[in-house]
Order: structure tokens, then sequence, then C-alpha cells
């Protein structure tokens, strides 16, 4: 049966390799800066690229790019309330 | 013509309504198995009350007052106030209120169902096996939860199959809300109710899968010596109860918001008047939904949390009040100048602002650092939440049994009745939770099978206030069986209510509308003042 | 504003609407593991040191393996979508069985590597284990936990996989009917995503 509003953009292969690529192209800086180089260096790169790669697999692998605005704002709002969570508990544990 | 109460769905006999995914029958299931359960909690209440009354010699050994009032939190809470007026009226109402023919996942709505009868299940045979049921209060803390020799593993593991079937609701209503709603029916169209529902549904959505990894990880704990809340291994009990509350906050907002959002329908109706700020009602329930979930510090204050997080989070408490507020004053501002009708349904949504508020203003006052260091574990705090659960969403949901009890079956139960039934349950009620008010305000702690003798006048009349209660609880439904059986026939539009479910016949057709409708107006236009907000 | 058709009961396909439902229950896998990663960034915290020396008792080759086999299984995945809405089936079929077989050499991974690190006498409750800073323990805690609870969401996923499969070979998943295998590829999706983020937290802790 012949679906109602479904979307027409179809993700492209090389789009697809190229997201994959680069996936493991960051992975392979992670863990030569866990290897290499000085904790916070590392760290940092971990704060960095980790959400990046998170954010590709998101935005492309899963569509969310060409999803509509409000699929968008609602998986922002869902990760901004666990990171507030996270956040409101640091004044606890930092503290105590 | 034929209503959902006939049509079988081409099955026979009990699996026309144990397999059908009509979301009214569902509702009907759901209404069914909760009353049971909560007469279960009621009288274990009511043995709690007996075991205060009975103060020496005790009448139950202290192991059984613990299993008391463990298994009534934990009956109480999952199976009836957490469910409560969604699982009921959320899911009969909802699709018709928006216009809809059933909700837009009708097979994961069944399920949900089957998840809180696994759960109940679950739950209920941690009464009868191993070393006989939880002794840790429904709110299971490590290390006790962990060392217990009780069937703690049961009864977490029935508190998350329930979780199945919250978030399974949750699920269904976003979705219905967002993709179901009829040509016209515009969110600024959509009665309260519904509004209500969709804040809750988020909560259901977002903040139940915490308390799942929670009740996991308890069970790993036993099972495998995880580590993580046991002080032996480095793990830090303080940790499970924030994680414990980071769920069951927001879970008292999933069980006032609904209760809330009945009561928005019910008052413009017996007023006669539009809503006052339907807006600011229907942006509130959003705002607690979010707010919500950023206060649960405040169940910790005297746990050893760092004074920086008290302060946090009783500056957030404090916030989180102002919304309810708004909801409060804007209901009684629709009162203002309307043509107020005193029915059944009515009295008993008079009350709930009342009891609510009385619940509310408690809270706030627990919010308060230096008199959180008193009431903490008090009966105080027994008294608050009573007024709130109870007086508000108890209340909210028989209000809403009341107002949506004809169109549902078809049937009118006698004012008569429920308005005799008001005063037992009004009287009793507070007799009940206002002496735990003073109780805790003198000193007496929460979950004590026994106390000292200056408390003792005090619990005696709550106890009397208990079996008051109780007897008006039995009249009040008794009064709806009848009626199931022997009212008289209701009519289509019996209160004059004027959103959606009122033009639909009484009960329901099984597609609800022969012709989708399409919205052309504001909710809530009564005849007067039409051009209201 | 979004006006949804008037359809009749009870047959209506709503894509967007299965699609919506789809996401909001990633968002409940979401905020599960979610709590624990609070719990892991609260005792990060508490315990720097231990995290970082009991990292180096993983193994991070078996771990960056098990990291590109997942990130190339969404990879696949994603591919099967796009061949069978360009019709071609035999692509489409292919990708969906390799991201499968990729999913299983996975669980066989993290089989050898537990057997490993129980050979080694650090699980939960091991004398061994007991015998280390309260860090330590807390971290391997953590590690079953978390790693155990993804193993799990990988399992439903090659099983979900799996009958996804079934459909597209009996076409009941077709190029203009492909919801069911939309959504199994996000599901596979997200518990890539969440492994994206236990590589650093565990592996690369050292």
């Amino acid at each position: 049966m012949e679906q109602t509003d479904m979307q027409e953009h179809i993700i492209p292969y090389r789009t697809l390799v190229f997201v994959w690529l680069l996936l493991i192209l960051f992975t392979a800086i992670l863990v030569s800066a866990s290897r290499l180089f000085h904790e916070t260096l590392s760290v940092g790169a971990m704060l960095v690229l980790t959400p990046i790669k998170a954010g590709l697999v998101f935005f492309y692998f899963m569509h969310l790019k060409y999803e509509k605005t409000y699929l968008k704002a609602l998986v922002l709002l869902t990760l901004g309330l666990l990171v507030l969570v996270i956040g409101l508990l640091f004044f606890d544990v930092l503290y105590r | 013509m034929s209503s959902y109460l006939d049509d079988n769905g081409g099955r026979r006999g009990i699996l026309g309504w144990i397999a059908s995914t009509d979301h009214k029958r569902i509702g009907v299931l759901y209404l069914a198995s909760m009353l049971i359960l909560f007469f279960i909690a009621v009288a274990i209440g009511v043995l709690m009350r007996i075991e205060q009354l009975a103060l020496d010699p005790p009448l139950f050994a202290p192991q059984v007052y613990n299993a008391f009032f463990t298994v009534h939190g934990v009956i109480m809470i999952f199976m009836f106030v957490l469910p409560g007026l969604p699982a009921v009226f959320g899911n009969f109402f909802l699709p018709i209120m928006i216009g809809a023919r059933d909700v837009a996942f009708p097979r994961l709505n069944l399920l949900s169902w089957y998840f809180f009868i696994a759960g109940a299940t679950i739950v209920i045979s941690s009464l009868f096996t191993g070393n006989g049921p939880p002794d840790t209060g429904w709110t299971f803390y490590a290390p006790f939860s962990l060392k217990t020799g009780t069937n703690v593993v049961l009864g977490v593991l029935g508190a998350f199959v329930l979780g199945f079937s919250s978030i399974l609701t949750g699920l269904n209503f976003i979705t219905t809300i967002h993709r179901l709603r009829a040509p016209g029916m515009t969110w600024h169209r959509m009665p309260l109710f519904a509004w209500s529902l969709y804040g809750t549904a988020w909560i259901q959505l977002l903040a139940t899968p915490i308390i799942g990894i929670t009740l996991l990880l308890i069970i790993a704990e036993r099972l495998f010596g995880i580590g993580v809340f046991d002080p032996a291994k480095g793990g830090d009990p303080l940790l499970y109860q924030h994680l414990f509350w980071i769920y069951s906050h927001p879970a008292v907002y999933i069980m006032i918001l609904p209760a809330m959002g009945a009561i928005s329908e019910i008052i413009p109706t017996f007023a006669h008047k539009t809503i006052f700020g339907y807006k600011a009602i229907a942006y509130s329930s959003l705002a607690i939904a979010f707010l919500g979930s950023l206060v649960w510090g405040h169940h910790m204050f005297t746990s050893g949390m760092s004074e920086t997080a008290n302060l946090v989070f009783s500056l957030l408490t404090f916030i989180v009040a102002v919304p309810s507020a708004i909801k409060v004053f804007n209901w009684t501002a629709t009162l203002y100048k309307g043509s107020i009708e005193v029915k059944a349904p009515m009295l008993y949504a008079l009350t709930f602002i009342f009891l609510f508020s009385i619940g509310g203003l408690t809270g706030l006052m627990q919010g308060a650092l230096a008199v959180n260091v008193h009431l903490h574990d008090t009966y105080f705090i027994v008294g608050h939440f009573h007024y709130v659960m109870f007086g508000g969403t108890g209340i909210g949901f028989l209000a809403a049994i009341l107002y949506w009890f004809p169109k549902m079956f078809g049937k009118t139960y006698s004012e008569k009745t429920a308005f005799l039934s008001w005063i037992p349950i009004f009287i009793g009620f507070n007799m009940l939770y206002f002496s735990m008010l003073v109780l805790g305000y003198m000193g007496m702690p929460r979950r004590y099978f026994t106390h000292l003798p200056q408390y003792h006048s005090a619990h005696v009349i709550s106890s009397i206030g208990s079996f008051i209660m109780a007897f008006g609880l039995v009249l009040f439904f008794a009064n709806l069986l009848v009626a199931l059986f022997k009212g008289k026939k209701a009519e289509q539009n019996p209160w004059g209510g004027v959103t959606l479910e009122w033009q639909i016949p009484t009960p329901p057709p099984a597609e609800n509308f022969l012709v989708i409708p399409e919205i052309k107006g504001r909710p809530y236009a009564f005849n007067r003042r039409a051009s209201d907000e | 504003m979004n006006s949804p058709p008037t359809v009749a009961h009870p047959a209506h396909k709503d894509y967007e609407g299965s699609k919506l439902g789809m996401w909001l229950f990633l968002f409940t896998e979401i905020l599960l593991f979610g709590g624990l990663f609070i719990l892991y960034s609260a005792y990060r915290a508490r315990y720097p040191l231990e995290f970082h020396n009991s990292g180096q008792h993983l193994n991070v080759v078996i771990g960056v393996v098990n990291t590109i086999i997942l990130l190339t299984s969404s990879l696949t995945v994603a591919i099967s979508i796009t061949a069978l809405r360009r019709r071609d089936r035999k692509l489409s079929l292919l990708s969906l069985s390799a991201t499968i077989a990729l999913g299983a050499a996975f669980l066989a991974n993290k089989y050898i590597e537990w057997s490993g690190e129980i050979h080694h006498g650090l699980y939960p409750n091991s004398p061994a284990l007991m015998q280390r800073p309260h860090g330590d323990q807390i971290f391997f805690g953590l590690y079953y936990s978390m790693t155990g609870l993804h193993g799990l969401h990988v399992l439903a996923g090659i099983v979900l996989l799996s009958v996804v499969l079934v459909f597209v070979i009996r076409e009941k998943i077709t190029g203009t009917d492909f919801n069911k295998l939309e959504n199994a590829g996000l599901y596979w999706h997200l518990v890539d995503v969440i492994w994206i983020f236990l590589l650093p937290l565990f592996y690369l802790a050292a």
C-alpha cells in the first residue's frame, strides 16, 4: 500500500560512506590521543570528538538533518534534560 | 445505534474485552483492575490505622507493619495514582476530545494494559512467596533494600514492569496528540484535559526509564553484587536516592497534572463560563512538567547532600509552585460571575481545589530548609502527600468519574447518594490526614509501628477518620456499581458540556464519530460570554 | 498547522506518526542509559585516579575493534534502506545481512572479552576485585552494568533486524513501504551511539 506523506529525500551512498569514514577517522584520533597525549588534551579530544561522532550518526545515519524541525527540537530537549539533570546532581557531587 | 459496549469486535465473550484494541474498552479495563487494587490498598491502610489505635500490645508485629506500609505505598502509587486519570479517562476520552477514532497505536495501548496486569501480578506474588513482602518502604532505599531478606527483587521487578505500562501510555498519547487531531483542531483549540495529558505524557516517557534503571540496579546488586550503592564496595547510597527521586519527583506531576486537567474541564461546564486564562493553564502544564524534573533534591535535604545542592533545590521547589498556583487562580477566576450549578462532579471539583491547596502549601513549607530539618520523615510529610495525592488526584479521580460516568456507561447514578457519600469522605479525610500534619509537627516519626503516649489522641482521631472515610468510599462506588446495572438511561449531554465527547452519542459508538468533525471555534465557547478568551 | 487526513477506522498508515513513535521510544532508551551515565559521571568525579588506572585492565584492542564493527554496521543498515528505496533489493538484503553478521561479531567479541576479564578474576563480587580499592570496584561494577545492558540491546537489535530481514524477503517491506526497516535502523543506530559514548568512558579512560 502506498504510504501518504513519505519523505522525499533518500540519503545517497556516497554521503553514507563519507560519514562512515569520518567516524572511523575520529575514532582513530581519539584512540591515538588517549595513548600519546597528555591527559588533559586527550580528555579534551574526547569531550569534543565524541559528541561530534554521535551527532554525525544522529544527523546523517538517522536522517535527523532532513527531518521536520519539531523532531530536531524534541531530540535536543531530551538530551538537554539529561545534561541539566547531571548538572544539578553535580551541585551535590562537587560540593559535599 | 450500537455503542462500544455492544461491539465485541468479532470476538467471543470476555475475549472481546481483554483482547480489544478499542481505547474505550481499554480505559474500562484499566478502571476495573485499578479499583480492585485500590480497595486492597485501602484495606491495608485501614489495618495500619488499626495498629496505631491498638497501641499496647501491638496488633501486628513490627515486621508486618513494615510490610503494610511498603505494599500500601507500592500499590497506591504504581497501580492507582500513577496510571490514575491517564489510563482511565485519558484512554477513554483523549481520542474523542481531539476528534480521532482511536489512539495512534491501539495495539500498543492494549499491551500497556497487559504490562499493568503483569506488573501488578508480580507485586502481589511478592506477598505470598519466599520471605514475604518487602519491608523497605515503597522507596526501596539502599543499603537496607540490598540487604533485607524479604522479596525485594520481586517487588522491584513488578514495579519495573509497571513502568513499561506508563511509558507506552505516554508514547501513545504524545503521538496521538501530534498526529491525530481532527481538521481545525489546532493546538490552541484542544481541551485543557488534552493539554494536561500531553505534559504528563512527556514525564511518563522521559522520567520512567530512570526508575527503570534504578530498579534494575537494585536487582543487579542483590543478585550479582555490582556494588554501585554498597558502601562496602565504594558505592554511595545517596546516589541511589538521587536516581530514585529523579524519577519519583516528576512522578508526582504525572499524578497531579491529569487531575488538574479534569478539573479544568469540570469547572467551566458547571460555571457555564469559559475557562479563565486558557493559554496560562495549557502552558503551565508544560512548565510544571519541565520544572518538576529539576526539584528532586528536596526529598533529600537531611540526607547528607551538600549545602549548595540544598539551596539550589529549595529555590527550584519554590519556583515550581508558581505554575500550580496559576491554575488555582484561574479556576477561581472562572467561577467569578459564572452561573454556578453545584452538581456532584462540581462538588468534588471544588473539594479538589480546597484539599489540593492545603497539600500544595504544606509542600511549600517542607521546601523551606530550616523547616524541613524538623519535618522530614515525620507524619507531616505523610499528611502532606496524602493531601496532594489523595485530596488532589484521588478526589480529582472521583470528580472525573462522576463527570464522565454517564457518557462512558450510558447510565445515571444517584446524585443524592453522590452528595451523601461526600460527607463521610470529606470529614473522614480531614480527620485522617490533618491529624497527621499535627502529629508530624509535634515530632511523631513516620513508618513506626507504634508511638509514644503523647501522640495517642491524634492517632485515635486519625484512625476513626480512616474508618469514616473508608465507609464513604464504599458508599461512593456502590452508588456507581448499582447505577451500572440498574441506573436510568443517561442523556447524551447531561451537564451541558461543550467539548467533543458531549456531541457524540451516549455511550459512544465503537468508531467514536460517524464523520470526523471539523473544528471551527475555540474550546469552552459557552453561550454566555462566548467572546471570552 | 499540520492537518492529518480524515481516515476510516481501522486501517490507516501514518508514516510520520510511526517514525515519531520510534523516536519517542529511542528517547526512553537514552534516558535508561542516561541513568547509568549519571552514575558514571558522579563516580568518575569521586574516584578519578582509580577510574584512570582500572581502564588499563580492559582490552583496548577488542574495544576499538568492536567500535569499528558497530560503526560499520550502522553504515550497512543505512545502505540497506537507501538500496531498498532505489529498488536494489539484492544490495538491500546483502547489507541488512551484513549488519546482522556484524552485530553477531560484536557479541562474539564481547564474550571473548568478558571471559578474559573473568578469567583474571575481575568480576562483580570476585575475591580479587573485593581486595582492590573502592574506586576499582565501582569502575568494574559500572563496566559490567553498562556494557552488559548495551550487549542486551545489541542482542535485541539482532533479533529485530532478523525479523525485518524476513519481512524484506517476503516483500512485506518494500521500496515504497519501508518504515519498519527505517525504524529498525533507527534503533540500531542508537545502540551504536551509546557505544560511541561507552568507548571513551571505559576503554580510553587510561
